[in-house]
């Protein structure tokens, strides 16, 4: 380079440097309005958009659960309430590999392998995102403390306080009132999201099933701030849940207790009810268990214990056990009889011991051997008769039969709100048809009238026709809920009453019935000596296993568990019925025998005062009963 | 040679040398009140951008009080001394950008850090900001305005050596930053309009060799994510969607101090440091983004000045150079948590919370300083 060039660069070299500068600066001033008019764009015109987004990022809502509605006896004793309790629950959003979590709890916690797998199950039907999942339940203090050490090695892992349902009672009501148990995914999938969007548990059977649209109550939301994380760090809004109804149920926990004592031990169902009002006063049965476990999540061993068990106490044998009637029913064959004109109150009819049907050889047998001679309706009730009622049942046929038995509730639900009641069965020529393609066959009928065949009936059926009895025919659908928040429950689909040509046939049953106890040949006498009060009852033996013809019944060579079921239904004051009590004793054999005084008991625990006296509410208004029954 | 325009600068200037303590010892006021300005307001903003954190105020704090020490102490040096040690600092520089490279200290998957325990631990990279602009001024202030092909050429390969290395550790936001400073100088230096056209040309055919073998996956990430943030919400497009929503949900005055959702409640990653521009924005709203881009705009302008008063080539033009690479840095942070750009790691000057960028900046300023109060008209002539 020749330096004159050089020397004479300088000014030139300002110039360039301020030119260059000016151009810089002009285009920063116009990269800087770009910046202005974005932040404009994104400030001024989006402002709305941007705003919303923010406040949703930062505002969730979040369910809150109602408190579940309380159970009560008649008498105000809880059955069913909420308690406090500590939960463990996981969030799978924010644990990141939650088996892992859940292997460090175990570890933590000294828990078995069994829990692990149980705890897996739960966080997998866990439901919405972000959902904690209660995979633990009932915390002690221990537990919480060993949790809050090592908390830093379980993300998403939270101790919660909740409301879980405790049944006090343990298993006196786990077959009335039931329990609630985790919503499961069928239920999930059934259930209004929104509704239960809180809740984790739902009624799985009884009451608690059945009214759980009334004990569940609404749910409330909380509009809450939360961080990135999820962390929830101020509520800003909230609508209180509406808390479930309380129901008072029409049992009786001093009364279910003392049924339960009066089976003593033995399987069986007890059910007692009041005939006027149709209000169950006692629904026993027997074994029993603990609900409270499912509540929670009862484990596998446990549960598989329960189910296996050869007691079967899982089973409702109120609600779902089925019996042939026996000569349970003799004292309604009786009054269908009557009203259908095939007998008369002065019918007698010759036993011999056995009943042939006019050109068949086979004996249909008396249970007594030795026959009782000339018996008319009142014998045949008393002394459980079968010739009798084989000969009335032949005469009324299979068809009239049917009609009369359905209207005594056989082979129909009869319950106003218990849960998976069975119906039963009541046979009928099109009922055979269709299930065995079969025509009817007369012998059939005969076995119909002693109860036998293909009938199969529940306890609380044979309650609810022996309460018809009580009650002359008047329909009211036997129900656990009292009252639910104060209002009577209400049935919203009545069974009509029972409409006898003469309403007196209704006495010739009952007194029947009467004689079964008080009668000097009555089959059940044993239990009313000395009663201070009258009881019509009527005994019945339900076969478990079929006996050839020309065999004898021998318990010797019999099984215990293949043994008779032993039924006996009553009510009492037979004058003024306040309570009707059916029993089934499983393997029981004798009626009269092994249920009857269960019976008596279950009687007197409910109209005896401490002296022994049937109490001044229940005595009967004299005139009018005294008057009816010497007609 | 003796001019009016001469004659001018230098009445001028020994009018204000008497009037003025501060430019007998070197300061220029104008910048050190700017300055002091944004340090109060990068204070005010961290606090609540840290969510109140006091302990990391007092370290920003004593950062900033470090870097102005260090901008007084290289404002006493000539410009001309500087000038000497220049290329002695670039191969020093390019030497430690190796070191890195080959065994560089680890920190979020990129190795950027040299690090002997208990002595040092510096990023070599940071340095280069500053020995970029001055390197390409020594060179280019020898010869004459504008250069020619050939000192294009050689200033280029000056400016590709550095950027290539931080490219590969990788720091893409860095290595642009030196590459602007780099190419500011030849810019102001008079390079010729078809080579700017030319050069904003091969931009493209650039972009898509650099996408194929240069960029990382982390950084096409980014790109990807800048192109369409909603794609993955949860993923990498959280942040930008978040940013924008801190931004736009501050509306034109804010919701005050201390009270932005987004950043308080750990929506927004990075508030104090990359994205704390939305922090701003979300707690002071447009008016308060203005108010900072406006004390931005006066400081370059100031530097811009100072640029054309330079008295020597070398002066004015890494006085132009680091003034400049300040505006990229401004542009460059806010136009990626705004949405326009891609997301590059270059921090918010003076207002993000760090103390390496905080000390190279006012390092940069100190020369600003130096060029300014460093005049001598007289030995000129």
């Amino acid at each position: 380079m020749p330096q004159p060039i050089r020397l004479k660069d300088h000014e030139k070299d300002a110039r360039m440097v301020r030119k260059r500068a000016l151009v810089g600066g002009i285009v920063f001033l116009l990269l800087t309005a770009v910046l202005i008019a974005r932040m404009y764009y994104l400030q001024v015109v989006q402002f709305e958009y941007h705003s919303t987004l923010a406040e949703n990022n930062r505002i969730h809502v979040q369910p809150v659960p109602p408190t579940r509605g309380l159970i009560f006896d008649r008498n105000g004793v809880i059955v069913a309430d909420n308690r406090p309790s500590f939960s463990l629950t996981l969030t799978r959003e924010r644990a990141g590999d939650w088996r892992q979590v859940l292997d460090v709890i175990v570890e933590v916690l000294g828990l078995s392998e069994e829990d692990r797998a149980l705890f897996e199950r739960r966080v997998r039907q866990g439901r919405r995102p972000f959902e904690p999942v209660p995979v633990l339940f009932e915390l002690s203090e221990e537990q919480i403390a060993r949790i809050a050490i090592n908390q830093f090695r379980l993300p998403g892992v939270e101790v919660a306080a909740q409301l879980v349902r405790h049944y006090p009672l343990g298993d006196h009501f786990a077959h009335s009132v039931g329990y609630v148990g985790r919503i499961n995914e069928k239920e999930l999938s059934d259930l209004d999201p929104v509704a239960y969007s809180g809740t984790h548990h739902i009624g799985k059977t009884g009451i608690e099933r059945f009214y759980e649209a009334q004990l569940h109550g609404e749910v409330g939301y909380e509009e809450v701030e939360t961080n990135a994380r999820g962390r929830v760090l101020r509520v800003l809004k909230r609508t209180d849940p509406l808390p479930g109804r309380d129901i008072v149920l029409t049992l009786d926990s001093r009364l279910q207790e003392a049924a339960e004592a009066a089976l003593g031990g033995r399987r069986g169902a007890v059910v007692a009810l009041q005939p006027q009002t149709g209000e169950v006063l006692a629904m026993v049965s027997q074994p029993s268990f603990d609900p409270n476990p499912f509540v929670t999540g009862i484990g596998f061993k446990a549960y598989a214990d329960l189910r296996d068990s050869i007691d079967r106490p899982l089973f409702n044998r109120v609600l779902r056990g089925l019996y042939p009637p026996g000569s349970t029913i003799k004292p309604m064959v009786a009054v269908a009889g009557l009203d259908a004109g095939v007998i008369t109150p002065q019918t007698r009819v010759f036993d011999p011991g056995f009943y042939q049907l006019p050109n068949h050889s086979h004996k249909y047998r008396n249970w007594n051997r030795n026959g009782d001679g000339w018996v008319d309706l009142e014998l045949a009730i008393s002394r459980s008769n079968d010739t009798y009622f084989y000969d009335l049942a032949h005469k009324m046929g299979v068809d009239r039969m049917h009609d009369y038995m359905t209207r005594f509730g056989l082979g129909q639900r009869v319950s106003l709100d218990m849960f998976e009641e069975t119906a039963g069965l009541m046979p009928s020529r099109d009922w055979k048809r269709a299930r065995y393609r079969q025509p009817w066959y007369p012998g059939e009928t005969l076995i119909l009238g002693i109860g036998q065949g293909y009938m199969q009936t529940t306890p609380l059926q044979l309650a609810q026709a022996t309460a018809l009895m009580a009650t002359r025919g008047k329909w009211i659908r036997p129900h656990l809920a009292k009252t639910i928040e104060g209002l009577p429950a209400v049935d919203s689909d009545p069974v009509p009453d029972i409409q006898l040509r003469d309403p007196k046939f209704w006495d010739y049953g009952r007194f029947g019935m009467e004689q079964v106890v008080h009668g000097p040949r009555g089959t059940a006498r044993k239990i009313g000596d000395g009663s201070p009060y009258r009881i019509a009852g009527k005994s019945g033996t339900a076969q478990v296993v079929a006996i050839k013809q020309g065999e004898k019944y021998d318990r010797e060579k019999i099984q215990e568990r293949h043994r008779d079921h032993a039924l006996f239904v009553a009510f009492a004051p037979a004058d003024n019925p306040q309570i009707v009590v059916s029993v089934m004793v499983e393997n029981g054999e004798s009626g009269s025998g092994v249920a009857a005084p269960v019976v008596k008991q279950v009687m007197d625990a409910w109209l005896l005062d401490e002296n022994g006296q049937l109490k001044a509410e229940f005595a009967p208004p004299v005139k009018a009963e005294v008057v009816q029954r010497e007609q | 040679m003796s001019n009016n325009f001469d004659r001018n600068l230098s009445s001028e200037d020994v009018l204000r040398r008497r009037a003025s303590l501060l430019q007998r010892v070197h300061i220029d006021g104008i910048l050190l009140l700017l300055l002091l300005i944004l340090g109060a307001a990068s204070l005010f903003i961290l606090y609540s951008a840290s969510g109140k954190n006091i302990d990391l105020l007092m370290k920003q704090a004593s950062s900033f009080g470090l870097g102005l020490i260090g901008m007084l102490v290289i404002a006493q040096f000539e410009p001309r001394f500087m000038a000497r040690w220049v290329p002695l600092a670039y191969v020093g520089g390019v030497g430690l950008l190796v070191v890195v490279d080959v065994m560089g200290h680890n920190a979020m998957g990129a190795t950027r850090w040299i690090n002997i325990p208990g002595v040092i631990r510096f990023q070599p990279s940071e340095f280069m900001k500053i020995i970029m602009p001055a390197s390409i001024a020594w060179y280019l202030a020898k010869r004459s305005l504008p250069p020619r092909f050939k000192h294009i050429c050689v200033a280029m390969a000056m400016i590709a050596t550095p950027f290539v290395l931080i490219l590969l550790q990788p720091d893409l936001g860095t290595s642009l930053l030196v590459l602007a400073a780099g190419c500011f100088v030849l810019f102001i230096a008079g390079l010729q309009w078809r080579w700017i056209l030319g050069a904003a040309a091969a931009v493209v055919p650039i972009a898509v060799g650099m996408w194929f073998f240069v960029l990382r996956e982390y950084q096409k990430q980014r790109v990807l994510t800048f192109l369409n943030p909603e794609s993955d919400p949860l993923g990498s497009g959280w942040n930008i969607i978040q940013s924008k929503a801190a931004i736009g949900s501050g509306g034109v005055l804010g919701k005050g101090w201390l009270l932005g959702t987004q950043s308080h409640l750990d929506f927004l990653p990075e508030s104090h440091t990359d994205f704390i521009i939305a922090v701003l924005a979300e707690e002071f709203g447009l008016v308060g983004v203005c108010l900072l881009l406006l004390l931005y705009m006066l400081l370059i302008a100031r530097g811009l000045v100072i640029t054309v008063q330079a008295q020597t080539l070398f002066g004015k033009l890494l006085a132009g150079a680091l003034t400049m690479t300040f505006f990229v840095y401004v542009f460059v942070n806010i136009g990626m948590v705004s949405g326009l750009l891609p997301v590059v790691g270059v921090p918010l000057p003076f207002i993000s919370y760090g103390g390496t960028s905080l000390i190279t900046l006012l390092a940069g300023f100190g020369i600003l300083m130096s060029i300014h109060t460093h005049r001598k008209w007289i030995t000129q002539a």
